[in-house]
């Protein structure tokens, strides 16, 4: 069972604050009602909690490890840093957890089918992952230009049966990917879920989602009570659609000593298109289904984002993150194409873990945050994923 | 009068069904755009919907997401396309009504309010916005009401009973009923379920009942004759656009219209 909630948003109609809704066609609204329905049933069902708690401890590995990294401490030279360690899951990223949950949904609903869209891939192998587990069909819908970038991952997904369906529309990304899955829901609604990979569309998606992956901040809470005899100073999450650091801030909402840094990708510059810092650079906008912050040009036409990065290549992130932007409860920052290779680098040479090109981003900022503070504060990264998957394109660009 | 209520009073009169072609805007230009208004209504549209490309539409196939590519690619901006609007229906002898089809996201970075009240004095008669559903409409509904702007809402297959009762107690002009599950782009056969579909309706509502999504050939437009107050033809006019030029996109509205007679 999840802790206490600490928070009261989303409301009945998942507005968090002003951000979130539903800004879907209608064909949709019968597959979300249905879903916002078995979510809340299966919340509050101890046989469906439990299952999901046996899965996420039995197959995904959890929980995951709270790590000391003593030489990218001595290294930045100031606080303490903790890794919490969500590479080290099965499938090797955060995204296992809240596939796993949506998947065992798939099954409370009847429904005999699964899709969803990837960027790095890490979600689309969580999603064939958990349909190989559960015995669905599952069909992955993925930009080109990921699926250039992140061969192996399409290897792994094939190799589970998943058919992996590349997307040729638009910029060729995530964004591509989650228009060409939603349109695939819609075209089967009635038989197919669509597991969204993030705290992204329509509610009930943000909140089931974050819910899902709540279970890092909680680990993690409880974690730094027995490791370090108390909270943690900050704590430090890369953001995409913004999962993994809603599922890590979720449960130090309330706790207000610990400050809480999101960050995004500063992409080659801070110019439009050459970048995905969303809610650094972005406004208030709609798109795949929810209200949040956007990068979009005068007209509402959703800006063209770049990152080494395609798990952070999108040009949304989730409603509830805007929320928190706007109540200055996190702060949001980005780090740069170039930066986040150094911290690529340093990490692999330091502590020998091999970090995802997200993960790096926020490795970067971890270091910075430590070097300005004192040797007794403690600052805890939310390890998203590994790099298996990014040693490709790391290597080609180091070379090139 | 809204020419909405104009064009369906008099088609009531008359026992007439209208054929509405649905039309993205700057694809492959605005002005082309422009001159095909009134080159469709001559050739037997009655009602003009005028997609606004967007970049990341959820609701429509490939064909329709192709040609919004091609209006963005080609520099589309929506000031460009008010303007267009205007010279058209500012013609005296223009009463085609022309109701836009247009993502929330377009209408959000505007401002509601503005974007209803520049619609407004473009000439257009009503909107679609595929991505709003009702519970997210009230207030954009209001506004439209404010300003005699149709707000035309979507009924679809997998749209329960109750939600059809809230859907055209908002909606005005005309129910737009969806008759199939899915994004537009042509189908071979329309499903039979939709019959059933817009009786209920009918028990619900007196506002016209057009058709649209897969709609695609005469046949579909004969059948549709005798259950429905429209018919919308999308995917298939974008098609000949982009194989014919715009003469295929006359000629096809003329053939398509005739079936309805
Ligand atoms: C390792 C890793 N970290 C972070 C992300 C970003 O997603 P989110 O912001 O939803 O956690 C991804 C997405 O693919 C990922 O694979």
């Amino acid at each position: 069972m999840p802790t206490v909630l600490t928070q009261t948003v989303p409301d009945a109609r998942g507005r968090f604050g002003p951000y979130g809704g539903r800004y879907v066609p209608e064909t949709l609204m019968f597959a979300i009602e249905q879903l916002t329905d078995a979510y809340e049933s299966a919340k509050h069902d101890p046989a469906f909690q439990a299952e999901f708690t046996r899965l996420l401890n039995e197959y995904v590995g959890r929980p995951s490890r709270l790590y000391f990294a003593e030489r990218l401490t001595k290294e930045a030279g100031g606080a303490r840093i903790f890794l919490k360690r969500e590479d080290l899951n099965h499938t090797g990223a955060h995204k296992i957890n809240n596939a796993i949950g949506q998947a065992l949904l798939t099954k409370r609903m009847g429904k005999k089918r699964i899709i969803a869209e990837t960027g790095a891939g890490q979600h689309g192998v969580a999603s064939a992952t958990a349909a190989a587990l559960l015995g669905y069909p599952c069909c992955v819908y993925m930009g080109s230009e990921d699926v250039r970038r992140q061969e192996l991952n399409v290897f792994k997904m094939r190799a589970m049966g998943t058919e992996v369906i590349p997307v040729e529309s638009g910029s060729k990304t995530l964004r591509d990917a989650v228009n060409e899955a939603m349109r695939e829901w819609m075209a089967t609604v009635e038989t197919t879920h669509y597991i969204i990979g993030s705290v992204i569309g329509p509610h009930p998606f943000p909140m089931m989602v974050r819910d899902f992956q709540a279970v890092i901040g909680e680990e993690t809470k409880q974690q730094s009570l027995e490791q370090i005899g108390r909270l943690p100073d900050v704590v430090v999450a890369c953001v995409g659609g913004g999962s993994n650091a809603a599922g890590m801030f979720y449960p130090f909402v309330n706790d207000k000593s610990v400050e809480l840094v999101g960050v995004e990708a500063g992409g080659r510059n801070n110019k439009y298109g050459e970048h995905a810092a969303t809610i650094s650079q972005g406004k208030p906008g709609v798109l795949h289904g929810t209200f949040s912050y956007v990068l979009q040009d005068d007209d509402g036409q959703t800006a063209p984002v770049h990152s080494i990065s395609a798990g952070l290549d999108y040009p949304g992130v989730g409603p509830e993150h805007s929320y928190w932007k706007d109540q200055g409860r996190v702060r949001y920052t980005s780090v740069n194409d170039a930066e986040s290779l150094e911290g690529f680098r340093v990490c692999c040479r330091m502590e020998g873990i091999i970090p995802a090109l997200e993960t790096a981003h926020g490795i970067v900022e971890t270091m910075r945050i430590a070097a300005a503070r004192k040797k007794t504060d403690v600052v805890v990264l939310c390890f998203s994923g590994r790099g298996d998957k990014d040693c490709a394109e790391v290597a080609r660009l180091v070379q090139g | 009068m809204n020419l909405v209520d104009t064009l369906f009073t008099r088609l009531r009169a008359e026992g007439r069904k209208a054929f509405m072609p649905f039309l993205t805007a700057g694809d492959p230009d605005v002005g082309t755009t422009a001159r095909l208004f009134s080159q469709v209504a001559a050739a037997g549209a009655d009602l003009i919907e005028l997609g606004f490309p967007f970049s990341d539409p959820i609701a429509d196939g490939p064909v329709i997401q192709a040609s919004y590519t091609r209006a963005l690619n080609n520099g589309f901006k929506i000031a460009n396309l008010f303007a267009a609007i205007r010279s058209v229906t500012s013609l005296p002898n223009f009463t085609t009504p022309i109701v836009g089809m247009v993502s929330y996201s377009l209408i959000h970075r505007r401002g509601a309010e503005a974007f209803v009240s520049t619609a407004k004095d473009s000439g257009l008669s009503g909107l679609i916005v595929p991505d709003l559903v009702a519970d997210e409409a009230d207030h954009f509904a209001a506004l439209c009401r404010k300003s005699d702007m149709k707000l035309i809402l979507l009924v679809t297959p997998t749209t329960t009973p109750e939600r059809a009762a809230k859907i055209v107690k908002l909606c005005s002009g005309f129910v737009y009923c969806v008759s199939v599950v899915g994004i537009t782009g042509e189908r071979d056969k329309l499903p039979a379920e939709l019959t059933q579909q817009l009786a209920r309706l009918r028990t619900m509502s007196d506002l016209p009942l057009c058709v649209g999504f897969g709609v695609s050939r005469p046949e579909h437009v004969r059948h549709l004759k005798d259950i429905a107050d429209g018919v919308i033809v999308g995917s298939a006019l974008i098609k000949k656009l982009e194989q014919g030029g715009t003469q295929a996109v006359i000629d096809s509205v003329r053939e398509l219209s005739a079936a309805l007679r």
